[in-house]
């Protein structure tokens, strides 16, 4: 099945015709465990993140018997691997899961049908459609703004995020060797810091709209939403074609 | 006497005696991070290769690398390199001037071709046909080109080789620009720095005319073996910052205890050089030591790239000077104000219809 069509009388993964509502499997358990894997890396990630930039209030006594701000860079590395790690682990999913997997990761630019439905689905966010279409996987709408305010600028940030940890390992270290090139492109690397900080607030902005929308579209939509990333089901909650 | 001069010879012509000359050996063998064979090694080469001739050339520039040159630490280091240096060219402190030193260019040009080094202090400007400066009576950035053509390899010293500096600070008027961007055929290294140590501009220039070779590069051009790790890196104030422990005014008590001044600006964590290692005027201190935090002055772009004073640089591309944070916020702001208007909007539309759902 294609994503982003609309669905008449679909049955779901397993066969099975629902009678009532209308549910079809769309977020596979891999997809589901990474999505909020990735929303916990990301918290922490904003948190300390930000902590590195403008420490906390300066700590009194010895340096030695503390390491606040060593322990707020450890946790930002470690989340930043553990994000990577699973962003591979989520490519990997284009490939072996099925297209609803795909969607985030293009965009339909060429397509009529889409934009068409881009338009739609804004209007309707614009309160001038009276409902919004049905659809399996992310409305077109919602693609648009992930591919572009989160699936593009999150390799942004991995990418810089581990520029920068290079610096620390050295330039023998593979880190260096696999991303130094970074820094052939912003020599400086506070260049790359400051880029790396505003990449941040892009995804922060992409988190306050996407959770309003999750949130909204689940009272709104004629489909389940937030349950839908819990189990993989969407479910209709009407019958008509569209 | 052999046809063609050594090091070696030369030195001795300068009467320095030959201790001087193998305590020069070994200290700069050290300060390039070699064990005490290469000390040997390097007399040897100094003793028999042929003499490597030096061209310095000046452009845009304040003159800061030389005046940091001749105030190399280890006095013998400076007579030696000045003596190897001043034989050929360096318009400000050789004895020639005028035609005759502009002669020596053509003669050294001719005889060493493809032998000499060619150490530009300085870059051209390329506006105006390269109006801006003018040396010996032609613009700088013909001078470069034509010196560049018969050179071995070229040393970019300091910030403005090497990045552009303050005269390339935008706008950039004169289009100042460093050398990598005007040469683009020779072997370049880069020794950053408003002006570079001059412990690194003695231990590179003696590295490469004494092995005929430039030392090992990074990705960026610069050598390894002074460039290749951060201030922030070897910084004795390191502790506090791990610790949280910060300067947050000029005259606080952290600041009287040496804690950290990241939160007063200091670019060491994104600054390579070798200061923290070692050190200004012989050793003797760095800035970061006498409690001013560095200013990234070896850095691409580090002029454009203010306040000194603030962890979060400025940007400019949005018109105004705002940093990332006043920018991100003000975004994640006005989204967030839309998305409340959105969500009441949302709200009063759906009693709102259920109101006319129900009367129907
Ligand atoms: C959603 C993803 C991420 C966010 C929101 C984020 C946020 C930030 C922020 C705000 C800073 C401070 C920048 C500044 O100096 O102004 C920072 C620094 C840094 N981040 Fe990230 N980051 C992310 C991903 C990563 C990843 C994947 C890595 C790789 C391990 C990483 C490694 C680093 C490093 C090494 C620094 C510099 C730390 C220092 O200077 O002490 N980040 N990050
Ligand atoms: C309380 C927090 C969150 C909730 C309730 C939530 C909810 C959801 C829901 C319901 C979907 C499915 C949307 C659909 O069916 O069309 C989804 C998808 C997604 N969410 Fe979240 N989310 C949260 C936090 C985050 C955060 C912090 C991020 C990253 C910044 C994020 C990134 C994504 C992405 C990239 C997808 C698309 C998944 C795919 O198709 O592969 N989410 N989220
Ligand atoms: S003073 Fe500067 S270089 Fe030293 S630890 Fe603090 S931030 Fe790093
Ligand atoms: S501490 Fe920083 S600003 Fe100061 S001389 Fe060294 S690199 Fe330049």
């Amino acid at each position: 099945m294609v994503d982003g069509i609309q669905v008449a009388g679909v049955s779901d993964a397993h066969g099975a015709r629902a009678v009532e509502r209308q549910t079809v499997y769309v977020y596979e358990a891999p997809v589901r465990v990474w999505h909020w894997v990735n929303a916990l890396c990301i918290t922490v990630l904003f948190v300390t993140g930000y902590f590195i930039a403008s420490p906390l209030p300066s700590v009194p006594g010895e340096a030695s018997n503390s390491f606040l701000m060593g322990n707020i860079r450890f946790a930002h590395f470690a989340a930043g691997q553990v994000l990577a790690a699973f962003y591979l682990l989520r490519i990997y999913w284009i490939f072996a899961g099925n297209a609803h997997g795909r969607q985030i990761f293009y965009l339909p630019f060429w397509s009529r049908d889409y934009w068409a439905g881009v338009a739609h689905e804004a209007a309707w966010y614009l309160f001038l459609a009276k409902a919004p279409k049905k659809y399996v996987g992310h409305n077109p709408l919602a693609q648009l703004i992930m591919f572009s305010t989160f699936t593009v600028p999150l390799i942004f940030m991995i990418v810089t995020g581990f520029a920068l940890y290079s610096e620390g390992e050295g330039i023998d270290s593979w880190q260096h060797k696999a991303f130094g090139w970074v820094f052939l492109i912003w020599p400086n690397s506070q260049e790359v810091h400051t880029l790396h900080h505003l990449g941040m607030w892009v995804l922060v902005t992409f988190a306050i709209i996407h959770i309003y929308a999750a949130v909204r579209e689940d009272i709104m939509s004629r489909q389940s939403i937030i349950s839908s990333m819990i189990s993989g089901e969407r479910i209709f909650k009407d019958e008509a074609a569209d | 006497m052999p046809a063609i001069e050594s090091f070696y010879d030369v030195i001795r012509r300068q009467g320095i005696t030959r201790r001087s000359f193998t305590k020069f050996c070994s200290l700069t063998a050290a300060s390039l991070g070699f064990g005490p064979v290469a000390a040997s090694k390097m007399a040897y080469a100094l003793e028999t290769n042929p003499r490597v001739p030096v061209i310095w050339m000046h452009g845009l520039e304040c003159t800061c690398c030389s005046e940091s040159f001749i105030r190399s630490a280890h006095p013998l280091a400076k007579d030696v390199v000045l003596s190897m240096i001043s034989l050929d060219y360096d318009d400000t402190i050789m004895a020639a001037a005028g035609h005759q030193a502009e002669a020596i260019l053509e003669e050294t040009k001719e005889k060493y071709k493809g032998k000499y080094i060619l150490a530009v202090e300085g870059n051209p400007p390329l506006n105006e046909g390269g109006m801006f400066c003018i040396d010996g009576g032609k613009p700088f950035v013909e001078k470069l080109k034509w010196m560049a053509e018969d050179a071995m390899a070229i040393i970019a010293w300091g910030a403005c080789a090497s990045w552009g500096c303050v005269q390339a600070a935008a706008p950039n008027p004169t289009k100042a620009t460093p050398i990598d961007k005007v040469i683009k055929d020779k072997p370049i290294i880069k020794v950053p720095g408003c002006p570079p140590i001059a412990e690194v501009m003695t231990g590179v220039v003696t590295y490469i005319t004494t092995f005929g070779r430039l030392p090992e590069l990074d990705r960026q051009g610069r050598p390894k073996m002074f460039y290749s790790q951060r201030i922030h890196d070897k910084c004795y104030r390191r502790p506090h910052f791990d610790a949280g422990q910060f300067v947050e005014e000029w005259d606080d008590e952290s600041a009287r205890k040496g804690h950290c001044l990241y939160k007063m600006g200091c670019k060491g964590p994104t600054t390579y050089n070798a200061c923290s290692t070692v050190r200004w005027n012989g050793g003797v201190s760095f800035p970061i030591q006498s409690g001013h935090g560095c200013i990234g002055c070896s850095e691409e772009g580090f002029w454009d790239k203010g306040p000194f004073y603030k962890r979060l640089s400025n940007i400019r591309q949005f018109g105004v000077e705002k940093n990332a944070d006043e920018i991100g916020m003000a975004a994640a702001g006005v989204v967030g104000a839309a998305v409340a208007t959105h969500a009441a909007v949302t709200a009063v539309k759906r009693v709102v219809t259920k109101r006319e759902t129900e009367k129907l």
